[in-house]
């Protein structure tokens, strides 16, 4: 228990001898703050409303994920990973059940991989629509947030449609998907895609052009490629940069080679080219959807895979492009129903890791503005 | 390979064959082995689309050099093998609990750390009873 | 005692100019009630207006289209607990909300809502008003600095700085408008009821004259006001995302409130002045064009026919009411509203009410048109950052405010000056 009296630490006796004397301003933002995305804190060490220097501090949604999975089976984990990265839960399952069908050596049948390339892809979209409203309200512009919510709704009740869960969905499982892919889905998927590229019209209409936010974005948090690389940042913060990197093309997994699509990459590495780079992800995901729906094949949706896990002894890297950056799972197996070991390589967590080198010398509200455009989800930070 | 060798074969990774990008750095632990520590470093080439993996066996009580000089992003991680599994590296500019709080009490990722520990503990320190877990 | 109250009704000017106490505090009064039910009208309006531009319904449960949640809110907001955090120094801490709100109430004073409708007409209206709503700026720096927290001072911090930079450019523009004044005399006015008398003598609004200058003049004191009352995009001193609630974070209860109070009345006080330099205070639009009896006769019924209008909107809303037990009570209620509103329209029809609310309702629709600018701004715009709100105001709003302000001088004396080269010349 701390003493709220307790003011020693104010150092009241000492007296200053300077008249005017600038000491450091030391701000606790977070845990409990409107635009630290959830618990984080960040430390600022603060000359007037100049930053000087960040610590964060995170851990305060820690719920031991890698432990928790040292004592599951490989298929009771499946569902824990959705509890990661939470607005894009999709993309944690797909990763997971990859990687351990790499260690199973099997592969997902063709439909199966299919389904899964389209509701990544509408997870990503979905996972970008949260960022942008947020981003935007942490700016200040709070009509998008709405807009966002609304379209993403779309995504969230196909998702419903098909398993059930709109949030933590649980689509995949080792060596495919279990569930056929509803009838209409085809449909909605398609409707979806013509509806939200007006929209996302939209979107760009309230801030791309708006002086305001341009302002507010441009030359702000900026992040060369050499920094990224050094730093490990990866994903949309790293294509924005002019590092044309992306696993979908770079290590395709799935079905992602068949598809023609674009990776869009910044010049300047500011908050406003990661803008427009993840907008434009926004459309290439439209594209690929639309490819996957059109050639989505007949077939089985899951693989032989037996009812009981047990891996062979191995170890096993494997990671995607999921909305925030890579997202890896190295999984060290004894050839027991249990994994021996999960490491999970969070984007959020390493890419949380740049915020101090991009905030230096900016202003308090710009450490909004690049946390925004980080894009942390705190469940993943912490795991 | 040889724990002592380590910092000379990431360097020559990084720097001879452009290993640019460190993925992962994270530790397995075999409480059964003389060397219980595995140490996992996962790196990536940019320039040859490569990924490599590169494993090092320490003690318990043994430590490592910081690769944080290599990879300013080892930074972070290596506090979180620290707080996960209690190896320290030596030369890390912070190397302090990342993830747990900061009085935390063992390593939690080590096998012999049972799941329910600080639960029963909690609920014996709080509530002055025996945990029903 | 009798004579001397109805004394003042022939005596057609403010009760301050005519010495009358008794109508002076019945004016007082009901300014102050007046602004109160404004601000909870506004309040309403504002979550409304915000929510429909954001695809949702914004208050829909307290009562019939959640008509009552500004009551709700005020007495939540009443019986709230008062916090004061325990580092706080005391003193300062309670008065800084009352600080506020006196300055923020004070400007109404010289408020013309009519050419008799004001408490008073000073001859230094403008100047007066200025000075009392900077005032302002002491009860925020009080506030923020008595928290004792950073949060509240760095948002005091920014907020004098804003105040202080932005009152620069208004009251530039404010000057244009006041050399407007003297065009036709000679003798400029400061006074708010004569402005807009002037501006009656010339014929025009402030905004029309000497186009673009008046428009600039007004745009720049359009721009500055919204910094000077701390919103949207200006509204750095209490930026949500930044730091909490700025100045007023470490405030609960009542004392809120009244920031809350003070934030509204503030923005009233401001577009009235506005409205008052440059849309033509209290006159109706297009005298010139529309002028004459019959078209005065016409504009008188309008007041009326808003509120039937209004009524008739709320009557429509009763139909549209799902006809289900649960929501007979908010049907009956949304239905007396109906009938209030359009019992009020009745009353406005009454001859002798008609002439007289004329000028308030002009004045008031004008008030409310920016308003309705306030709250679109908020749903529009990104929030600026400090370095960029500072650079907006000195180097974009104090270097036009000036030109227009010599521009308009020149154009002024340009018949003097004319007529002097000429002279010169012959």
């Amino acid at each position: 228990m701390t003493d709220s009296t307790r003011t020693d630490y104010l150092d009241l006796d000492t007296k200053d001898e300077t008249f005017l004397d600038a000491t450091e301003l030391v701000l606790n933002m977070g845990p409990q703050h409107p635009s630290t995305h959830g618990v984080l804190r960040v430390i600022l060490k603060l000359d007037g409303e100049k930053v000087l220097g960040t610590e964060c501090v995170i851990g305060y949604l820690h719920r031991g994920v890698e432990k928790i999975a040292e004592n599951r089976t490989y298929a009771m984990f499946n569902p824990y990973v959705d509890r990661m990265d939470y607005v894009a839960a999709v993309s944690n399952g797909l990763g997971y059940c990859e990687a351990v069908e790499k260690l199973l050596s099997v592969e997902a049948p063709p439909r199966a991989q299919y389904l899964r390339v389209i509701l990544t892809e509408l997870c990503r979209i979905a996972s970008h629509q949260v960022w942008l409203g947020t981003h935007a309200l942490d700016i200040g512009a709070i009509t998008p947030l709405f807009y966002c919510f609304r379209d993403r709704e779309e995504v969230l009740k196909i998702f419903e449609k098909y398993c059930g869960a709109r949030l933590t969905t649980h689509a995949f499982r080792i060596g495919g998907c279990i569930y056929e892919a509803y009838e209409g889905f085809e449909q909605d998927c398609k409707k979806f895609c013509d509806a939200f590229l007006p929209k996302l019209d939209e979107y760009e209409e309230l801030l791309t052009t708006n002086r305001i936010w341009v302002e507010r974005t441009k030359g702000v948090g900026i992040l060369n490629p050499e920094d990224c690389i050094a730093l490990g940042v990866t994903g949309p913060v790293l294509r924005a940069s002019g590092v044309k990197w992306d696993l979908r093309k770079a290590q395709p997994y799935e079905s992602y080679k068949d598809f023609d699509f674009e990776i869009p990459t910044g010049l300047h590495g500011d908050t406003y080219d990661r803008y427009l780079v993840r907008i434009e992800e926004m459309r290439q995901a439209v594209r690929i959807i639309r490819q996957a729906v059109d050639g989505l094949p007949q077939g089985p949706i899951m693989a032989k895979v037996p009812k009981v896990i047990k891996p062979p002894v191995g170890e096993v890297y494997h990671s995607i492009e999921a909305p925030k950056g890579e997202l890896g799972y190295f999984i060290v197996s004894d050839a027991s129903t249990q994994p021996y070991r999960i490491r999970v390589r969070p984007p959020s967590f390493v890419n949380l890791q740049a915020l101090d080198k991009m905030v230096r010398g900016l202003l308090v509200a710009d450490v909004v503005a690049v946390i925004g455009t980080l894009d942390i989800v705190l469940g993943e930070v912490d795991r | 390979m040889d724990s002592s060798l380590v910092y000379e074969i990431l360097l020559r990774m990084r720097h001879d064959e452009l290993f640019d990008y460190c993925v992962d750095i994270t530790a397995v632990h075999y409480p059964k082995r003389e060397a219980q520590f595995d140490i996992v470093y996962i790196l990536y080439s940019f320039h040859h689309n490569e990924r490599v993996r590169i494993k090092t066996q320490i003690k318990d009580g043994e430590h490592l050099r910081t690769a944080v000089t290599i990879w300013e992003t080892a930074n972070w991680l290596e506090r979180e093998v620290f707080d996960m599994f209690g190896i320290v590296f030596d030369g890390h500019p912070d190397l302090k609990r990342i993830l747990m709080p900061d009085g935390w009490k063992g390593h939690p990722l080590r096998k012999d750390y049972p799941i329910l520990q600080q639960d029963q503990e909690w609920v014996k320190i709080n509530l002055g009873i025996e945990s029903g877990q | 005692m009798i004579e001397y109250i109805k004394g003042y009704l022939s005596s057609g000017t403010t009760p301050g100019e005519a010495g009358n106490m008794f109508w002076a505090t019945v004016y007082i009064l009901l300014v102050i009630t007046g602004v109160s039910v404004a601000v909870l009208c506004m309040n309403w309006l504002e979550r409304k207006i915000l929510a429909h531009m954001q695809i949702r319904l914004g208050p829909m449960r307290v009562g019939p289209h959640g008509l009552l949640q500004p009551f709700a809110d005020a007495l939540k907001l009443l019986i709230k607990e008062d916090i004061i955090p325990h580092d706080a120094d005391k003193f300062v801490f309670w008065s800084a909300p009352v600080v506020v709100t006196m300055t923020a109430f004070t400007t109404f004073l010289v408020v013309p809502f009519g050419r008799t409708h004001a408490v008073t007409d000073m001859n230094i209206g403008v100047l007066f008003m200025l000075g009392v709503s900077s005032l302002g700026v002491l009860g925020i720096i009080m506030a923020g600095w008595s928290s004792n927290s950073h949060y509240p001072l760095m948002g005091s911090l920014r907020s004098s700085a804003q105040m202080v930079s932005y009152e620069i450019a208004m009251g530039l523009a404010i000057v244009s408008a006041v050399l407007m004044t003297s065009l036709q005399t000679g003798t400029g006015t400061l006074s708010m009821i004569g402005i807009v008398e002037s501006q009656a003598a010339q014929h025009t609004w402030f905004i029309f004259k000497f186009f673009p200058l008046g428009f600039i003049a007004f745009a720049v004191f359009a721009i500055a006001m919204v910094a000077e009352t701390n919103r949207a995009p200006f509204d750095l001193p209490e930026a949500e995302s930044e730091l909490v609630a700025g100045f007023h974070t470490e405030y609960s209860g009542f004392r809120w409130s009244l920031f809350f109070l003070a934030e509204y009345s503030a923005m009233l006080a401001v577009s009235s002045i506005a409205v008052t330099l440059w849309l033509g205070g209290w006159m109706r639009p297009f005298p010139n064009w529309l002028g004459g009896t019959a078209w005065d006769m016409a504009f008188s019924f309008l007041p009326a026919l808003t509120f039937f209008v209004l009524a008739a909107g709320c009557f429509l809303g009763t139909i549209r009411m799902p006809k289900i037990p649960q929501f007979r009570v908010q049907t009956i209620g949304l239905g007396t509203f109906a009938a209030l509103l359009g019992f009020v329209g009745l009353v406005l029809l009454v001859p002798g009410v008609r002439v007289r609310i004329q000028d308030i309702y002009w004045f008031v629709v004008k008030v409310a048109f920016f308003m309705y600018l306030y709250i679109w701004y908020r749903g529009t715009f990104p929030r600026y950052r400090f370095d960029q709100l500072m650079k907006v105001g000195w180097k974009v709003l104090l270097p036009t405010g000036l030109g227009v302000l010599i521009a308009t001088a020149i154009w002024g004396l340009m018949p003097q000056l004319s007529a002097a080269i000429l002279g010169v010349l012959q």
